[in-house]
């Protein structure tokens, strides 16, 4: 064979593997570097603030990427779990991209808002007291140690964030304020998981939760909110199952997976309201508790109809009312 | 004393260290499957899940194989060109340095410090060391090459090339990064991009770390310790040269259905298909070098590792195409058919031939037979087995979770929560964490039985008396 000799060659050698692998490089890597399309960019899609850095930087030193993936794939059954597909512009301020390889807990892309800041509280103090079949690891340390925002304003701008030191101290010191006032809607959980000395200042948790509550954010905040056609007509309607006591039953088992986490056994109340009364903040016709149910309420209540659908959520509101007549 | 002797003892540290890294990195992971099931062992923020899973990985890719690699590649380049390393003295710094950068790895590891990026999550200053302790590395491979005295370079050189440049070109593109601390930096690159990048690195990590340099020692101890020539030598042309480009392409295939753009994601699927050709074309030409000796494989207790390696090996290199196919992909991935697939991969095929290449290139340099056969079989029986039932026990748990997930009712809701699908792991889990301590007991095993074996011969004052007594012999 004539290339014989590139055998007996050792530099030669080198240079020719070094051409060989340079060519995939070249084509899958190198080149697509300076296209559009790994580079979209949106104005809906905000940098993070000077907490939500530290608190990024937190799931990176913890290396929570190992278990939680942050990428919902356009899958008919992710979207239902998770919310809607990732989209590349939404990583634009990602440095490091977090999207992960492994689900040993589930996708966080669109974690942001799903939950109120105490249900991150009290999970990452420890998850197995809110779901028993949990092997999330408990994180009760985070909320014992101070954040240190020493180099906040060297990250921020080596990030490329575009606002400056002035801003960040803003931000810290506006942030401390709302987490430490005793109006802070979570203020009760927060002190409860928040060593005495630390609850006037910004904790890693603090932080941590607030990272976690910016995911997918912007891009909920920039749609539509989700169409609701099947709830409009539910709006109207009675509960197929009232009164059906296997119903009831089947709710019940729907209950303590999916609600109890936050409004406790049997509805009592946690995170979320006590569910064991007829006072209700958002009506307590058959429609009104279907839509709580489905499509969700603000401040942390999220929207149940994609992953139960229409039948399982008529069978939790059925339990509910069961639970309103145990109370009477 | 001579160079040859040196670069013994050379070789004997670095097997010995990377055994060392070996036996940490899997006390590390045993520990990881036992916090899969109870997670109260998060007892600490240095032994928690997240932390803990990095120094696994990182202590096993750089402190095994890697240390491995160093200890046979030396053994085998001074072998193949019939000349001593060119600078010992060199190579004894490269053994210190080493040791130190993946104690230091693993303590920075356990501290937190870390880039997320998978495989590369060393901070800058350790990346920095990594690449001095690579170019110390590659000036010995290089220099060894241009001054030996075997005229023909035979296919594990080539190999072991490949290795050195693709590992220096993936590893310093991927972790360039703008430090704002000695332990904190940011990638350099942003979201789609570092994605790409990253997993461009990834792929090729797997490729010149896990796959060229342990071929160079399939391709060498193979025919060492059964005395008979490969079968093909065309082929091993064809396959060195097709694996080393086709690898460079498929990165991709680790972000089937993420945000990178489709066509990367596609020709990175084209290209993980056309690998299945020059890999197992390594197999073959395995397979076809045993060809009417068949009856070693009983006779002779190296040529099991070996055999069983290259066909874990081909298994690995259908299986991992396979998942790059879209509709596969979107089934299988994140769940643990993936960790079950790389698992076949390091506990079945590389250990299978580092263990068997050190055993080999131990007992020639130590002028001694192998301490105990019977304990090689003991250790290779305790790896297979151990390795098998933890890996078809993955697959099966992320078929399990797969599918779970994708359930639905009649309706269009999903059938399950997340929860239980973590739920449904527990018992599978169980059974890999009992796979993984048969394998770590059949390692244990060979960490003895490399010891005794590694000792200078007795009546002979040190290691270089032996391997000059070898040499003479």
């Amino acid at each position: 064979m004539r290339f014989d000799s590139l055998y007996e060659k050792p530099v030669l050698f080198a240079i020719a593997a070094v051409v060989v692998i340079s060519v995939g490089t070249l084509v899958t890597t190198f080149i697509p570097l300076f296209l559009p399309s790994t580079q979209p960019v949106s104005p809906l899609i905000k940098p993070y603030s000077a907490v939500e850095t530290e608190g990024r930087d937190i799931y990176i030193r913890e290396g929570c990427n190992n278990c939680h993936t942050q990428t919902v794939r356009p899958l008919r059954t992710e979207v239902a779990r998770y919310g809607d597909y990732s989209r590349p512009e939404e990583s634009a301020w990602d440095r490091p991209f977090l999207w992960g390889s492994r689900r040993t807990g589930p996708d966080l892309a669109r974690a942001g808002g799903k939950y109120p800041d105490a249900w991150h509280y009290r999970h990452m103090a420890n998850p197995q007291a809110m779901f028993d079949k949990s092997n999330m690891p408990p994180y009760p340390w985070l909320a014992n140690a101070k954040l240190d925002t020493s180099l906040t304003a060297r990250k921020v701008k080596t990030l490329g964030y575009g606002y400056d030191g002035a801003e960040v101290a803003r931000q810290l010191a506006a942030f401390r304020q709302t987490v430490t006032a005793p109006t802070y809607p979570s203020a009760q959980v927060r002190s409860q998981v928040t060593p005495v000395g630390l609850r006037g200042e910004i904790t890693e948790l603090d932080a941590l939760v607030a990272y976690l509550q910016k995911l997918g954010r912007d891009l909920k905040a920039a749609q539509k909110p989700v169409a609701v056609s099947a709830t409009a007509e539910a709006a109207e309607s009675k509960n197929p199952y009232a009164g059906n006591r296997a119903a009831e039953e089947e709710g019940e088992k729907i209950f303590k997976e999916n609600c109890r986490s936050c409004h406790g056994e049997k509805g009592a109340g946690g995170v979320g309201p006590n569910l064991a009364t007829t006072a209700r903040k958002y009506g307590g016709s058959d429609g009104e508790l279907f839509d709580s149910v489905a499509v969700g309420r603000p401040g942390g209540m999220p929207a149940f109809l994609p992953q139960l659908g229409k039948d399982r959520v008529w069978k939790a509101v059925a339990y509910i009312r069961h639970l309103e007549k145990e109370r009477r | 004393m001579t160079n040859g002797a040196r670069s013994d003892s050379i070789v004997r540290g670095f097997a010995l260290s990377s055994v060392f890294w070996l036996l940490v990195g899997l006390v590390v992971g045993l520990w990881l499957a036992a916090e899969m099931i109870y997670p109260a062992l998060n007892l600490a923020p240095w032994l928690a899940f997240g932390r803990l899973r990095v120094v696994h990985t990182n202590g096993l890719v750089f402190g095994f194989a890697i240390g491995g690699i160093f200890a046979c590649s030396f053994h085998i380049l001074e072998k193949l060109t019939r000349t001593p390393l060119v600078f010992p003295g060199l190579a004894k710094a490269q053994l210190w340095l080493f040791n130190i950068a993946i104690a230091l790895a693993a303590l920075s590891l356990f501290a937190g410090m870390n880039t997320s990026k998978e495989y590369a999550e060393l901070e800058w200053p350790l990346d920095i060391v990594v690449v001095v302790l690579w170019v110390m590395f590659a000036v010995n491979v290089m220099g060894t090459l241009v001054k030996r005295r075997e005229k023909q370079m035979y296919v594990s050189l080539w190999f072991l090339i490949a290795c050195v440049v693709t590992v220096a070109v993936v590893y310093i593109l991927n972790s360039l990064a703008i430090p704002v601390s000695l332990t904190k930096s940011y990638s350099a690159y942003a979201g789609v991009n570092d994605a790409n990048v990253q997993w461009w690195y990834g792929h090729n990590a797997v490729a010149s770390v896990l796959t060229f340099p342990i071929l160079a020692m399939f391709y060498y101890f193979l025919p060492k310790s059964t005395g008979l020539p490969i079968y093909s030598h065309r082929l091993s042309i064809i396959a060195f040269w097709s694996l080393v480009f086709g690898y460079l392409w498929t990165g991709a295939h680790h972000l089937m259905l993420t945000p990178v753009p489709e066509w990367i994601q596609t020709v990175a699927l084209a290209f993980s298909m056309f690998l299945i050709a020059p890999s197992w074309a390594s197999v073959i030409n395995g397979f076809y070098t045993m060809n009417g000796n068949w009856d070693k494989m009983k006779s002779n207790y190296l040529v099991k590792f070996f055999i069983l390696g290259i066909t874990f090996y081909g298994l690995q290199t259908i299986q991992g195409p396979t998942q790059a196919i879209r509709a596969l992909s979107g089934f299988l991935h994140y769940t643990e058919y993936i960790p079950g697939h790389v698992h076949m991969g390091t506990m079945g095929w590389v250990t299978m031939i580092i263990t068997a290449s050190m055993y080999f290139s131990m007992a020639k340099i130590s002028g001694r037979e192998i301490h105990s056969v019977k304990l090689a079989n003991v250790h290779f029986w305790l790896i297979l087995v151990g390795q098998l039932l933890f890996t078809v026990t993955l697959w099966i748990a992320g078929i399990v979770q797969g599918a779970m997930w994708k359930a639905t009712n009649p309706d269009g809701s999903l059938t399950y929560t997340f929860l239980d699908s973590v739920a449904a792991m527990y018992p599978y889990w169980t059974v890999r964490l009992v796979g993984g301590l048969l394998y770590f007991a059949g390692i244990a095993v060979f960490a003895y039985n490399l010891y005794m074996t590694s000792r200078p011969k007795p009546g002979t004052k040190s290691s270089a008396a032996a391997a000059a007594k070898a040499q003479a012999a």
